[in-house]
């Protein structure tokens, strides 16, 4: 569906230029839902804006559905356009118009008959819940609900494809869970692809199939949802794990336990996490595990269940009750103070 | 009750005509100033460094341009381009002789305050719409103008008193009007009433216009 070849994007300033992004490389296939993550400044609203062209990417290719859009006449690429809808943080809608107008007037503008727009603007906002405010103004609408009209204005378009620049950012975490289940359910009942990004480990954990760790313009990390949250490699993907589940023990904790044992994370995956695996080892084999942290992360497309344990027992016990452990799926990580 | 009988009497008619005068200089100055300034400050706003059409010649050229004008008084400009007035619309004295002046004096005022209003619309809506493949001709006219209305209106509403404020010195080259009538009688010839009058009536006349425009403002304003 999309496809990001080497997207390079240089802004040049007063003081210099300033890389934004250098050398993104991102596939999203149909019906998926990517996210990419990444601190404040780490390029991810330039490196969104390049899919649909807002910003002019200095080098690379943006394919989607097949098509290069950097190649295209203005107005093919208006046609395009129409194709792939976008949300924002700051909801971006008309202030002087009503619910209905802020759907409906983007869709005549792009030529859709008048009886045809008024059934879609009916559809949409049922889809998103908000069949009863059709006359409000912005002004007198909940954030949430803001954002649900401009979800319904980029779905009245029919697009294949949504674009979320941190849309779920100025919301409280009731209302972000709401927006997100919604966008959920867009992606399943209407088959429409997402690529969002965020700041947020929690709307990756929700929603996310596929994810990308950003930083100082560069994709440094990427994998499945569960591929990173079981097994992170970069500081900043840790750091990012650690806003959603407490995973880090103080190195003088670890320097003082280990003086006695073994400081260990556990990390449990699909089936694994099912099974009182901690139970069996300290009956099959001579240790004691004691727990020191534990947490379950639910992803969108599995379970990730971590455990910190200090591990006492003697040598040759410790190494098979960690083979036992690996054997079952387990994935085990020595801890360093 | 006689004294105002023989007041009315008497100054009626001269009161009603520089009243039409009044109205005429506002309304077809208003009008022109409108068709030169709007368009002229959307395309300020349209070439500024980052927006659509961005070109920085033109830019700076029209800034320029209404930066000279806006700094001449409107008495010196009324007398310093009596040339450019003769060549447009073939005098230099009455009404007519008066809305080449007024003309240009007010449509830099306009597109100034159209600009103002203009960059006060948020441009992640333009954004937005930019993104759902709209044309910007199109963003332009149901985005920008539509979401600035309010304060379209206001500066409008600004314009148009200021406008009547600068008719008072059209008198100068015999164009009449209420300003002029007030300045002639009540001033020169110590007629108080008629000053009074005729000041009375611009009171009105100015909030009467103020109030029309904040209530529209109001209307369209929905935040
Ligand atoms: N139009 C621009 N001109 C110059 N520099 C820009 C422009 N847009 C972004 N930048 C710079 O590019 C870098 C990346 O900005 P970007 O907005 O993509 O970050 P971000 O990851 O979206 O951050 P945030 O989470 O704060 O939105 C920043 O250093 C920013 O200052
Ligand atoms: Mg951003």
């Amino acid at each position: 569906m999309i496809v990001l070849e080497n997207i390079s994007k240089t802004f040049s300033g007063k003081k210099g230029d300033i890389e934004a992004v250098r050398n993104a490389n991102i596939e999203v296939k149909t019906g998926e839902i990517h996210g990419v993550i990444g601190y404040s400044g780490a390029g991810k609203s330039t490196l969104i804006r390049c899919v649909n062209l807002l910003e002019n990417p200095t080098s690379g290719r943006v394919i989607i559905g097949g098509e290069d859009l950097t190649s295209l006449s203005e107005q093919n690429l208006r046609e395009k356009r129409k194709k792939i809808g976008m949300i924002f943080q700051g909801f971006n809608l008309l202030k002087t118009a009503t619910v209905y107008d802020n759907i409906a007037i983007p869709l005549r503008l792009i030529g859709i008959q008048k009886k045809e727009v008024g059934d879609r603007v009916k559809k949409y906002l049922e889809i998103v819940g908000l069949a009863d405010k059709v006359n409000a103004y912005p002004s007198q609408l909940s954030g949430g609900q803001k954002q649900r009209v401009a979800i319904a204005r980029a779905l009245a378009q029919e697009p294949e494809l949504l674009l979320s620049d941190e849309a779920t950012s100025a919301l409280d975490p009731e209302t972000t869970d709401s927006i997100l289940e919604l966008l959920l359910k867009i992606n399943k009942e209407l088959g429409i692809t997402i690529l969002l990004i965020t700041h947020e480990m929690n709307v990756i954990q929700k929603i996310c199939d596929y994810v990308y760790v950003m930083e100082q313009g560069s994709i440094i990390e990427q994998g499945t949802a569960i591929e990173l949250f079981s097994n992170p490699q970069y500081p900043t993907t840790k750091k990012f794990l650690n806003t959603i589940a407490q995973r880090k023990l103080s190195s003088s904790l670890i320097q003082q336990l280990k003086l006695s044992g073994n400081v260990l994370r556990l990390t449990f995956l699909g089936e694994s996490t099912g099974q009182p695996l901690l139970a069996l080892v300290s009956q099959k084999f001579n240790v004691k595990p004691n727990i020191l942290t534990a947490n379950i992360i639910e992803l969108k497309n599995g379970i990730v269940g971590n455990i910190s344990i200090h591990l006492l027992g003697e040598k040759q016990d410790i190494a098979a009750a960690l083979s036992y452990l690996e054997e079952h799926g387990v994935n085990v990580e020595e801890l360093e103070g | 009750m006689d004294r105002f009988q023989q007041f009315t009497d008497q100054w009626l008619p001269i009161i009603g005509k520089a009243v039409v005068e009044t109205f005429q200089m506002v309304g077809v100055s208003l009008l022109f100033s409108i068709l030169i300034g709007v368009p002229l400050g959307i395309l300020v706003v349209l070439t500024r460094p980052g927006q659509s059409l961005h070109n920085k010649w033109v830019y700076g050229g029209l800034n320029l341009i209404i930066n000279i004008i806006r700094s001449v008084p409107f008495i010196i400009l009324l007398f310093f381009i009596l040339p450019f007035t003769k060549f447009i619309v073939g005098t230099t004295i009455g009404v007519q002789g008066v809305i080449v002046p007024l003309v240009i004096y007010t449509a830099p005022y306009i597109s100034r305050l159209i600009e103002t209003a203009l960059l006060e619309v948020d441009n992640g809506v333009l954004e937005a719409y930019k993104a759902m493949g709209i044309k910007t001709r199109q963003i332009i006219w149901n985005v920008m103008l539509r979401e600035a209305r309010p304060s379209l209106i206001l500066g409008l509403t600004i314009a148009t008193v200021g406008l009547i404020g600068a008719t008072a010195m059209a008198g100068l080259v015999g164009a009449g009007g209420l300003g002029d009538l007030a300045y002639r009688f009540g001033h020169l010839r110590y007629e108080v009433d008629v000053m009074y009058a005729t000041v009375l009536i611009l009171i009105i006349l100015v909030q009467t216009i103020q109030t029309i425009g904040n209530r529209l403002a109001a209307r369209l304003k929905k935040d």
